[in-house]
């Protein structure tokens, strides 16, 4: 009881409410949202003005920050431990903001075409958004476990969202069977770690065992102890359910494919990027003295990943399940990168973080193509309905070539160099075989990313495939967005500046 | 007083202009890689706003300064180059360098200047024939085809590895779309395409996975050949890597038993990207083998030489019986075109600075027979509407002009004397001969034999013998068709009458890397004399 009394005298009188910021103001205009809607009822371009405003403004002072050195970063953990501001974390937290700028863009395209409430999105986006900024700073289980909740919650309904279509609630239902089993998985995990590393029978029982400093030093001591290596096992296979690794990743096709497409990508891309990053901190950070057990264990599931993904993908028609499966297959590339960085390849976080980066700009510009050309079913997008594309809307077609050729890894586009480096950190930690794996994964991937452009470029038939499905033509507003997205996709190939150091 | 300021201001002015040849050296490798991309920038962007004229003269400056850049870094390098060591360096951090050592890093030696050269004739004449040609949607083929060619340049310019592939995958992504949208024929176009792409891609995979397994175990600090060249001069690698880079490079230039991509996708594909993809972008894996793999990893080649010869002999004698079996003169020279890659496979098996010179210069020759002869060949197929070579005849009467150009160009894929070919044959069958097994260059010369019935027969099928009826219309080669060819045929003459100017710098190159084997054979002249003063 000591412990927890001391966490709330010193949160009350801690002073670092103020390095909280950003993700104070998005939850502040999240609700503030909500009754800007009730406000102004006819207002669907001023809701995303707002979201989209306060969010670029928080982006562009994180960014201004982090170039300026002004971005405070901690030796120790604050708030009783519970939150430690490092580099790293700062960069997520950019990355997060950025990516929910872009799910909000998304969800205005969507929910332009369909009766359904439009505040309650961006509010939702928001709040998950500052709850995975927090993880990414967090160094304390209870913490962690509440942000993550916050996050899981938050998908719940996004997946949902759609409730006029009898394919995103199937999703929404699957999503929480399986997001209850995983985040039970977890909790499990996080009490017996807890009960095993303060035990007083351990050599130095730790004081806070969920401060993830003093866990991890319990785990050097101990890295026999069977409950502390199931204790860890558990958690690991709770956010391998978030990644979808192999073999947690069977939510992911109907999910996917049900969910809103912006929501969609807002997993693949945000949720899937907060599993990695809390792999990288818990498994170099309080699990590191658990690397005899959990480096084969990972490397086991990492060669499923990349196997099942490729292999699974290659059979889907639905763009929505290729992505979804696809995402599968890059999730075990990023554990290439993971299993590096446990081995001691100290520049693997930057590797992931630049894998990360270009898998994001080019999902979305994927998904912002998506969101075009997907028919009122969202659920339904069917790679016949990409047939013409190229011919009859040049600039969709051509973003759609950069975002498909980068997640490809197709030279110049910045997925290349983005695999490339995952493959020398590899090579560097002696992980000769999954780099085998890596790029026989890649060549399969050819087959379906291809496959689908090639459904871009050919031209129906009009006798035989009908007149060419109807798209959304682009606004200025997306078509520079858009732009902006395939731009990134090439110059990072080409330039990649600063940003892998 | 003023006198000494006039001579020292000249003196000055003097050592300016002769520092500025190594200052522009860099400059005009930059501009060939930058030009065509940005003439295909320029059509992308504005291509549909032009007239097809203004595109066709952007497209022209996209491949004509490649080439005029490439003749001027032969002729520059010819003046400054001594030892055969890399030139002209020039360097950019692009942003990897601190975490990966990867730089953008520009230069040539006397192995990669012979292919830069290659890479320019062949992109104008290339270029030029698709300028000329009609095609739907032909500014996107022209774009397709400058990207390739800006690829091409910077494979061959590339001193960093990196970006070495990175070039090398720059020009193979257009050869994709190139085949798929206006490959030969419609039903079958999209899956030779995909095939193609899956094929080369694993190729191109295997190669990557072994450049930076070198990299990485050989510990050197940047991911250039200099500096590869510098850490494993002292330390090693393991030989597993050459086995992956043999692979890797095999699959990309058609090693039997990978070549298969190869006959379909050129008999499918559209003549200039055939031209470029066969002609240059597969000397990528061989160019690999001989700047690379081999001089860095020469335990390597001891241990895997046995398995690279008697594959070598099946691109040479099997594939030969294949090909003499064609009926499609595309496929025909798809094949043959697989089968002469054998002889260069030979060569750097050989090991030997005669040897790995005999297969650059096959390379240089059979880069530009190779795609003078697919120019012809379209110029064939489109006159007769056909690709049976069973159905065409007599070609000879309403063309002559074509007929004559073929002759010469099969004489010199046959390697007759007079033609760069034939140095490059004659130069790996002596490095064989003087090799540990000798009875390889008997079994190789077998092949010349093979080569002559195939190109012969099909001379004699398509030109002579009765004309037929539909043919008479036709006419013979028009301007667009006739120069680009003159341009290859000339070329191919020029080295084959004066090799030496080609191989001086070629050996010098070789020779650190190379073991030298001085036996007194008179035709090995050809490329030893040149160290030997």
């Amino acid at each position: 009881m000591d412990a927890q009394l001391q966490i709330l005298s010193e949160f009350s009188s801690s002073h670092h409410w103020m390095w909280l910021w950003p993700e104070i103001v998005l939850a502040a205009l999240a609700l503030a949202l909500l009754a800007v809607e009730l406000l102004l009822p006819k207002s669907d371009r001023w809701l995303l003005r707002i979201s989209l405003g306060a969010q670029v403004a928080v982006f562009a002072a994180l960014i201004a920050g982090l170039v300026g050195g002004t971005l405070p970063t901690s030796d120790v953990a604050l708030f009783a431990g519970a939150i430690q501001p490092t580099l790293s974390g700062h960069l997520m937290r950019i990355f997060f903001v950025g990516c929910s700028i872009l799910v909000c863009f998304l969800g205005y395209l969507y929910l332009e075409r369909r009766p359904l409430a439009r505040a309650e999105y961006y509010h939702l986006v928001m709040i998950v958004t500052a709850a995975m900024m927090l993880l990414a700073q967090i160094t304390h289980f209870v913490a962690f476990f509440v942000a993550l909740e916050t996050v899981t919650i938050g998908f719940y309904i996004l997946v949902a969202y759609g409730r006029n279509s009898s394919y995103s609630l199937e999703a929404g239902l699957k999503y929480m069977i399986m997001g209850g089993f995983s985040s039970g998985l977890l909790l499990f995990g996080i009490v017996l770690l807890y009960g095993a590393a303060g035990s007083p029978t351990l050599i130095g029982p730790a004081g806070d065992p969920f401060q993830f400093g003093q866990l991890g030093a319990v785990i050097a001591e101990n890295p026999g102890n069977p409950l502390i290596v199931i204790g860890a096992l558990l958690v690991i296979v709770g956010i391998c359910f978030k990644i979808g690794s192999f073999p947690f990743q069977y939510w992911i096709p109907d999910v996917y494919q049900g969910a809103p497409t912006p929501t969609t990508a807002f997993l693949a891309v945000s949720s899937k990027s907060m599993g990695f990053y809390l792999l990288y901190v818990l498994l170099t950070g309080p699990f590191l003295g658990l690397q005899s057990i959990l480096v084969p264990v990972i490397g086991i599931m990492t060669y499923c990943t990349i196997a099942f993904g490729n292999i699974a993908a290659l059979g889907q028609n639905n763009v929505k399940r290729v992505i979804g499966m696809s995402g599968v297959a890059h999730a075990g590339i990023l554990l290439v990168g993971i299993l590096a960085a446990m081995r001691g390849v100290d520049w693997a976080f930057q590797a992931i973080f630049f894998y990360l980066i270009t898998y994001a700009l080019a999902s979305f510009a994927v998904f912002g193509v998506m969101c075009h050309v997907a028919p009122d079913e969202d659920a339904n997008q069917e790679r016949e309905h990409y047939f013409g594309l190229m011919q009859n809307h040049p600039f969709l077609g051509g973003v759609l070539a950069v975002g498909l050729g980068s997640l490809a890894g197709i030279p110049p586009l910045a997925g290349f160099v983005a695999k490339a480096a995952i493959i020398v950190a590899a090579f560097q930690a002696k992980l000769y075989l999954l780099v085998a794996f890596v790029l026989v994964g890649v060549v399969v991937s050819i087959f379906y990313y291809f496959g689908w452009l090639r459904a871009a470029v050919t031209n129906p038939h009009p006798e035989i495939q009908g007149e060419p499905h109807p798209v959304v033509a682009p606004s200025v507003g997306s078509r520079a967005l858009l732009a902006v997205l395939a731009l990134a996709s090439v110059v990072l190939g080409l330039y990649q500046g600063g940003l892998l150091s | 007083m003023p006198q000494l300021a006039f001579f020292s201001a000249i003196s000055s002015f003097l050592e300016a202009t002769h520092a500025a040849t190594p200052t522009l050296a860099p400059l005009h490798l930059l501009i060939g890689i930058l030009a065509p991309a940005i003439c295909a920038l320029l059509i992308a962007f504005f291509g549909s706003r032009l007239p097809l004229g203004a595109t066709k003269a952007i497209a022209w400056i996209g491949f004509a300064l490649p080439a005029w850049c490439a003749l001027w870094i032969a002729g520059t390098y010819g003046a400054v180059a001594q030892s055969g060591e890399y030139q002209f360096l020039w360097q950019a951090d692009l942003g990897l360098s601190k975490l990966l050592g990867i730089q953008l890093m520009l230069g040539v030696n006397g192995i990669s200047v012979p292919m830069y050269v290659l890479a320019g004739i062949v992109g104008l004449a290339a270029g030029a024939y698709a300028i000329g040609s009609k095609v739907e949607r032909q500014p996107l083929y022209l774009v397709l085809l400058l990207v390739m060619q800006s690829g091409l340049m910077g494979i061959f310019s590339s001193v960093d590895l990196f970006f070495y592939y990175f070039f090398h995958e720059f020009a193979l992504i257009p050869t994709f779309i190139l085949i798929a949208m206006w490959g030969r024929t419609l039903s079958s176009r999209k899956t030779v395409a995909m095939e193609l792409t899956i094929y080369l891609t694993l190729g191109a995979m295997i190669t990557l996975g072994g450049l930076i397994g070198l990299y990485v175990s050989s510990g050197a600090e940047a991911f250039n050949l200099i500096a590869l060249q510098e850490a494993l001069a002292t330390g090693t690698a393991p030989t597993q890597i050459f086995l992956m880079l043999l692979i890797g490079f095999g699959i990309l230039v058609s090693l039997f038993p990978f070549h298969t991509w190869a006959p379909p996708a050129y008999s499918t594909a559209p003549a200039p990207a055939a031209m470029l993809h066969a002609g240059v972008l597969k000397k990528f894996g061989l160019y690999g083998l001989i700047q690379i793999a081999v001089p860095l990893l020469p335990s390597g080649l001891a241990g895997y030489g046995g398995l690279l010869m008697w594959l070598a002999l099946g691109n040479v004698i099997i594939i030969g019986f294949v090909t003499i079996a064609q009926q499609d003169l595309k496929r025909m020279l798809g094949n043959a075109s697989v089968m002469h890659m054998g002889y260069a496979f030979l060569g750097i098996y050989a090991f030997s600075v005669m040897g790995a010179g005999g297969a650059v210069l096959m390379m240089f020759a059979h880069g530009l027979s190779v795609s003078l002869m697919f120019l012809l060949a379209d110029a064939v197929e489109r006159r007769a509407q056909t690709g049976d070579m069973r159905e065409i005849g007599g070609m000879a009467q309403t063309a002559p002009v074509l007929a004559g150009l073929f002759i010469a160009g099969t004489m010199a894929s046959i390697g007759l004397p007079g033609f760069a070919n034939f140095w490059g044959e004659l130069v790996i069958f002596t490095a064989l001969w003087q090799s540990p097994h000798p009875w390889v260059a008997i079994a190789a010369v077998a092949g010349i034999v093979i080569s002559a019935i195939y190109a012969l027969r099909a001379v004699a099928r398509i030109f002579f013998g009765e004309p037929k009826a539909e043919l008479a219309a036709t006419g013979d080669l028009q301007g667009w068709e006739k120069w680009p060819a003159i341009l290859l045929l000339a070329a191919l003459f020029v080295v084959g009458i004066w090799p030496r100017g080609f191989s001086e710098h070629l050996d010098a190159a070789l020779a650190k890397q190379y073991p030298v084997k001085d036996v007194a054979v008179p035709v090995a002249t050809v490329t030893d004399q040149s160290h030997a003063h």
